[in-house]
């Protein structure tokens, strides 16, 4: 089975906003986003030790991306697909989806995984617009995942508990966090990563028209960043042996003990 | 500004959330349209009515039987083409949120997630979205139509305004791989285990815990304390503990005089299931987690060092209290 799955590089530490100086914190690195090494995980145990099967990784992000996803192919996937182009640069969910679908249409894959979540937009929506455009059945949230004879059955938690879904493949799969524990990078893994194929390709070479992409494809836009609304103190300590002792103080003060 | 509601139902019963986008819509607009999907959904069209729908559009079908994303992405696209709707709503739920990216996607439509309010200014539609763990807010806008918003869980509350909608059936078209996917099973609900909708205190554990096993420790603080135990959807997934103590959106909302949190990260989709809560005390190793964005008194260290230590100091506290003489 060749399965693709869709990753995204986004910067370590891109989850603060300095107090002081009001910006993005950028000083982290590049990383792979955390919920999609769940997707790669879940590929690479679907894989098994099948030499027919592959996992491809796609990605749409810089150029300096390719450093991050090393350590999927580090993980054990096969190679990697970066959509990178200056264009495509502000897309948001209507350009992102279009340009990740049309790179997904490339490499005709039976099954297409995704994380749960990107750490820096926090959608979690991405899969169901991709699901449309390659006209696929789609099963999201999914904390179980079963493949028998050319069929999907995925558990997955609602509002109301729990659904079991099914599909026949080629289908859209987005996992949950909860589906399994990421493998570290083995030594000899890190090493064979670097040889492994890494194709960096435009959107021209996708067919997607500049119009469709970055900010002239793109149907939001951001007016202003503000503050929150005030909130309550918050009190942050490290526990230097003493960290219970505090707690215990804390709570006799504000009476919740 | 002609606007659909998505309205979300269960047990034949419209949710909460669809009605509270309801009643933020009306507010704003006045003339506002619902779309119930399902199967024998029409009885639903009156409540909805009552809280500020105009007009009501029913689409039944026995593929909208089950809580699926894709027939529905179908249906309110031929209904937002046929009549020319320039906004949508949802009330976010594992469910709309599919059809609303869906939806962007068929219509080429921009679409902007977890809102927090929604307001007209200068004729322009703005949203509000906290972005980075909630560290700013961010207005957001649209260019051009339709527009797309998911609402954040438990953002608007409903009123109910007493009216009563017209209502139209509509014509059920789908797309062949729309109904590919199928439910075998629907919200089994694993409703075996403690109710924590009503403890004073509440200690949680997370995946931080490392293993059910270590449960223990969050159980034993909780008895000290005089709590009940909760958990994230992490550990709920992986089979750690039951469905029914699980704090977040997809979980219970619960409001104690005191949270401790405890190996947890503190994901936006947990956080507004307990931001409601008196005092918030999170314990957690990492030092850039979200849970510290809100907690009252983060603690960084070990759990393994600090919670037996935490259990057995209010241990003493109660004796000292509570003499047994
Ligand atoms: C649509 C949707 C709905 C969702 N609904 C819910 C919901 O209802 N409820 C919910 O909880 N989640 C929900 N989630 C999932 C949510 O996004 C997070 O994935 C989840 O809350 C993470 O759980 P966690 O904090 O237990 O695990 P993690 O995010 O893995 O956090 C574990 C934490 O433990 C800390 N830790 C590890 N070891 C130690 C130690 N020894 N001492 C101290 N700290 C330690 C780590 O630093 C880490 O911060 C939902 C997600 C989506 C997309
Ligand atoms: N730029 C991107 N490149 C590749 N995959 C992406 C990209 N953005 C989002 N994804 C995938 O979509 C999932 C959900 O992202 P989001 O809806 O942005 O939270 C992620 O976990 C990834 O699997």
């Amino acid at each position: 089975m060749k399965i693709a799955v869709c990753a995204k590089v986004v910067p370590e530490q891109a989850r603060r906003i300095d107090p002081e100086t009001k910006r993005l914190d950028r000083s982290g690195e590049p990383t792979l986003n955390p919920f999609d090494a769940n997707a790669v995980e879940e590929a690479l145990r679907l894989k098994g030790d099948d030499p027919g099967a592959e996992v491809v990784l796609v990605s749409l992000g810089p150029e300096r991306s390719l450093d991050a996803l090393r350590k999927a192919l580090a993980m054990g996937a096969d190679r990697v697909v970066l959509v990178s182009d200056e264009a495509a640069a502000g897309s948001d969910l209507v350009a992102s989806s279009y340009a990740l679908a049309q790179a997904l249409e490339r490499e005709q894959s039976e099954l297409v995984l995704f994380g749960q979540q990107a750490n820096d937009s926090d959608g979690a929506v991405m899969w169901a617009a991709v699901a449309d455009r390659l006209r696929r059945p789609l099963i999201s949230q999914v904390a179980e995942l079963t493949v028998s004879g050319g069929t999907l059955r995925g558990k997955r938690q609602t509002e109301f508990g729990y659904d079991v879904i099914e599909a026949p493949l080629p289908a859209v799969v987005a996992v949950s966090d909860a589906i399994n524990e990421p493998r570290y990078p083995s030594l000899k893994g890190i090493m064979g990563a670097k040889k492994k194929p890494q194709e960096t390709v435009s959107l021209a070479a996708l067919g997607v028209e500049e119009d469709r992409a970055g900010e002239s494809g793109s149907r939001t836009e951001v007016y202003a960043v503000g503050d929150p609304p005030p909130r309550g103190e918050t009190q942050k300590i490290e526990d230097d042996g003493s960290g219970a002792e505090k707690i215990v103080e804390f709570l006799l003060e504000r009476k919740a003990l | 500004m002609p606007t659909l509601v998505f309205l979300e139902h269960h047990d034949r019963e419209l949710q909460k959330d669809s009605l509270g986008v309801l009643g933020k819509a009306a507010e704003l607009e006045g003339d506002v349209s619902a779309l119930i999907a399902g199967s024998a959904v029409e009885g639903l069209a009156a409540q909805a009515g009552r809280f500020g729908a105009a007009k009501v559009f029913i689409a039944e079908d026995r593929a909208l039987e089950a809580p699926l994303p894709q027939p529905r992405v179908d249906v309110a696209a031929d209904l937002v083409r046929s009549h020319g709707f320039d906004t949508v709503l949802f009330g976010a739920t594992v469910l709309t949120a599919d059809v609303a990216a869906g939806l962007a996607a068929r219509l080429d439509a921009g679409l902007n997630w977890d809102l927090v309010d929604l307001m007209q200014e200068n004729g322009k539609l703005v949203g509000t979205r906290p972005a980075l763990d909630d560290t700013v807010y961010v207005d957001v806008g649209w260019k051009g139509e339709p527009r797309l918003a998911l609402i954040r869980t438990g953002t608007f509350e409903p009123v109910e305004s007493g009216g009563e909608a017209e209502v139209e059936r509509v014509d059920v078209q789908l797309e062949d791989f729309s109904t590919l996917a199928t439910m075998l099973e629907q919200a089994h609900e694993e409703s075996e285990g403690p109710s924590i909708e009503d403890a004073d205190v509440i200690v949680a554990g997370g995946r931080g815990l490392g293993g059910p096993e270590n449960f223990a420790l969050v159980e034993e603080l909780a008895k000290a304390l005089g709590g009940a135990v909760a958990a994230t959807r992490a550990v709920v997934d992986a089979g750690w503990y039951p469905y029914s103590t699980q704090v977040g959106q997809t979980g219970k909302t619960v409001s104690p005089r005191l949270y401790v949190a405890v190996g947890i990260s503190g994901a936006i989709q947990h956080k507004v299931g307990m931001q409601g809560s008196n005092v918030i005390v999170a314990i957690n190793k990492d030092p850039n987690a979200p849970i510290f964005e809100y907690a009252d008194l983060g603690v960084v260290g070990d759990l393994h060092e600090i919670v037996p230590k935490l259990t057995e100091l209010v241990n003493v506290k109660n004796a000292a209290h509570f003499p047994r003489d």
